[in-house]
């Protein structure tokens, strides 16, 4: 079960307001995206200050079997990356939900998270996969 | 395939050096002594290894009979075509005549060599139905990047500035996505339907002004014909666009399917797969590229052309100039010249019927134990998916290392991209069907192992130089160069 407490994207992201009451975004790549992936052993992240799109391409992540684009849940300008992946890739591995988080978004609307899947319908998504 | 030794206390050669000791006995010296001036010496001696001449053999012996080959075993790796390598390619390869050949020679002095060119570029042009042919281009995604610069050049030429886009099916090979971007296009996935073709809606909705073409690998790396191929080809061209094929699967379709008469219009071969040159480390590679008429002004130079009774190197009017230094890996075209020649008509054309009998007669014997996701008749490989097994506790990855220990190389896995737990397996044309039994038992075994001993199929290869390597590890913290042991 993926945790009810934020959103998912069908590319396998996750995206919740990270409390700071301030539109700000955290995002990372679920449980199924890391166990689809294998040991994950590189990330290529955005910059500080860049824009992204929904959907739209934001860097890509290399596991042992594959390299794979990272496509960001919203819109908006990264305020922050999770640095520690680029030593540490197998944090997301080891917690996709929690430590392993993969960036913090300025959103440009908040209500789009209402746009995207609870985790009662992502579940569902990828039981159907 | 143990051969003995040790792993925890196998040496490199530097690690076994001796100071001193000397393997070889250089010649004497056939031409005047030219004492060297102090400043041309760059450097103090290099630390190379000093070893007695027995010593060298046993050291690289060991490393052979280490080696896994298509000359040793059997090799299923997915859409490599790893097959035999006939013996007379090489014999042929290593005439004089061909092997002493320097590339600088003067056309006049090595007419044999052009005339065999030319005769490769005439044999590959019919059995793809693309006459024009340059042999310049090295490797498969070499020929890839030629052709997509060719389809760019075609459209700039005819002032079509503004087709950006190529269209590339989700069950393509991997590299053509990179060499389209590479080539300066935009590449948009288009997605497969049910059946494994190409989904004719969602190319529908890419083809319009900006589409600069589409690259098709045919069959698939799902192994399926695209049975849409024909309209594939027409809603392209109605667009505006060209059709690149990804001929790397080819002997699939030897002496049976022409790309051109199916609406292709520039396609590269994989001598190094269909056509039986060495591969895999034992390269070099080659990937012709092959084209219609409309196309063949655009050709990587140089072409071989006929003038009268002589051969002569050209370049094409509009050429996207030179790819590759010389002639493209000569030595490697000699090899696929000669493996035509020694099929002919009828023997080529039983390569593609051998290749897909043999394909489905594994998949058949394998269906039920391991899942396929697209079951139809395959071409000259079957994808399969381990999901069955994931169920149980074993991935595609575990299954891939045990079936080193039944002396099998792995297949090709976790691609193509679209089927879960991929392995993709291709028996190749050049096997007998003892072998293939063999392999097929191989797998039905390790199907029952997963069940009964999940653990032996996990740890595995247990039979092989080293064991299970840590590739995260690897990947994370690469160890990429022999540096001494510090000294105490």
């Amino acid at each position: 079960m993926s945790p009810d407490d934020r959103k998912y994207t069908e590319e396998h992201e996750w995206v919740m307001i990270d409390g700071s009451d301030d539109g700000t975004a955290i995002a990372g790549i679920t449980e199924y995206a890391q166990d689809q992936l294998g040991d994950i052993v590189f990330f290529e992240l955005p910059k500080i200050g860049d824009s992204v799109a929904h959907l739209g391409k934001m860097g890509e992540v290399e596991s042992v079997k594959a390299v794979s684009d990272l496509f960001s849940p919203i819109n908006g300008t990264v305020t922050e990356i999770n640095e520690k992946l680029l030593d540490h890739p197998e944090l997301v591995n080891e917690d996709p939900f929690g430590e392993g988080w993969i960036i913090k978004v300025a959103m440009a609307d908040v209500t789009e998270l209402d746009s995207l899947m609870s985790s009662q319908d992502y579940d569902t998504f990828i039981a159907g996969l | 395939m143990q051969q003995g030794g040790n792993r925890q206390t196998e040496k490199l050669m530097l690690e076994r050096s001796v100071p001193g000791r000397v393997g070889v006995v250089l010649p004497d010296l056939d031409v005047p002594a030219q004492p060297l001036p102090d400043n041309a010496l760059l450097r103090d001696d290099l630390a190379l290894p000093e070893l007695s001449e027995p010593e060298l053999v046993q050291y690289f012996t060991g490393l052979s009979l280490k080696n896994f080959s298509i000359d040793t075993h059997f090799y299923p790796l997915g859409s490599c075509t790893m097959k035999y390598n006939p013996k007379i390619n090489d014999e042929v390869a290593f005439s004089p005549g061909f092997a002493s050949i320097h590339p600088m020679q003067p056309a006049e002095h090595s007419q044999g060599a052009l005339e065999l060119l030319h005769k490769l570029q005439g044999f590959l042009g019919e059995i793809t139905g693309l006459p024009a042919v340059s042999l310049a281009t090295l490797a498969g995604a070499h020929g890839e990047l030629g052709g997509m610069l060719m389809i760019r050049a075609h459209h700039l030429a005819n002032g079509d500035t503004t087709r950006t886009k190529v269209a590339i099916p989700d069950s393509a090979h991997g590299t053509n996505p990179a060499s389209a971007a590479m080539a300066g296009f935009d590449v948009v996935e288009l997605a497969s339907d049910e059946q494994g073709n190409v989904d004719l809606n969602a190319l529908r909705a890419v083809s319009g002004p900006d589409l600069a073409g589409v690259m098709i690998t045919l069959p698939s790396t799902l192994g399926l014909f695209d049975t849409h191929i024909v309209e594939v080809c027409n809603i392209v061209h109605e667009a505006g666009g060209l059709v690149y094929g990804d001929g790397a699967n080819m002997n699939a379709l030897l002496g049976r399917v022409k790309l051109g008469d199916l609406g292709f219009d520039v396609a590269h071969l994989n001598l190094h797969k269909t056509f039986s040159t060495p591969h895999g480390g034992g390269g070099p590679g080659a990937g012709p590229v092959c084209c219609t008429n409309q196309l063949a002004p655009y050709l990587a130079a140089p072409i071989v052309s006929q003038n009268g009774d002589s051969y002569e190197f050209s370049t094409p009017a509009k050429s996207i100039g030179k790819l590759s230094g010389f002639h493209g890996n000569f030595g490697v075209l000699v090899r696929a010249y000669t493996y035509i020649r020694t099929l002919g008509d009828a023997g080529i054309k039983s390569i593609s019927g051998n290749a897909v009998l043999s394909a489905n007669y594994m998949m058949n014997a394998l269906r039920g134990v391991y899942h396929l996701p697209f079951d139809r008749t395959c071409m000259h490989e079957a994808v399969f998916s381990a999901d069955f097994q994931k169920e149980r506790g074993s991935s595609g990855l575990e299954i891939a290392k045990r079936l080193l220990d039944y002396g099998f190389h792995a297949p090709t896995m976790y691609f193509p991209l679209i089927v879960h737990e991929a392995l993709m397996i291709e028996p190749t044309e050049s096997e007998t069907k003892e072998t293939i039994d063999a392999f097929i038992q191989a797998l039905i075994d390790i199907d029952q192992e997963v069940t009964d001993d999940k653990d032996l199929v996990n740890n595995a290869p247990h039979t092989t130089p080293v064991a299970r390597l840590d590739e995260a590890k690897a990947a994370r913290q690469p160890d990429l160069r022999w540096q001494p042991e510090a000294a105490d």
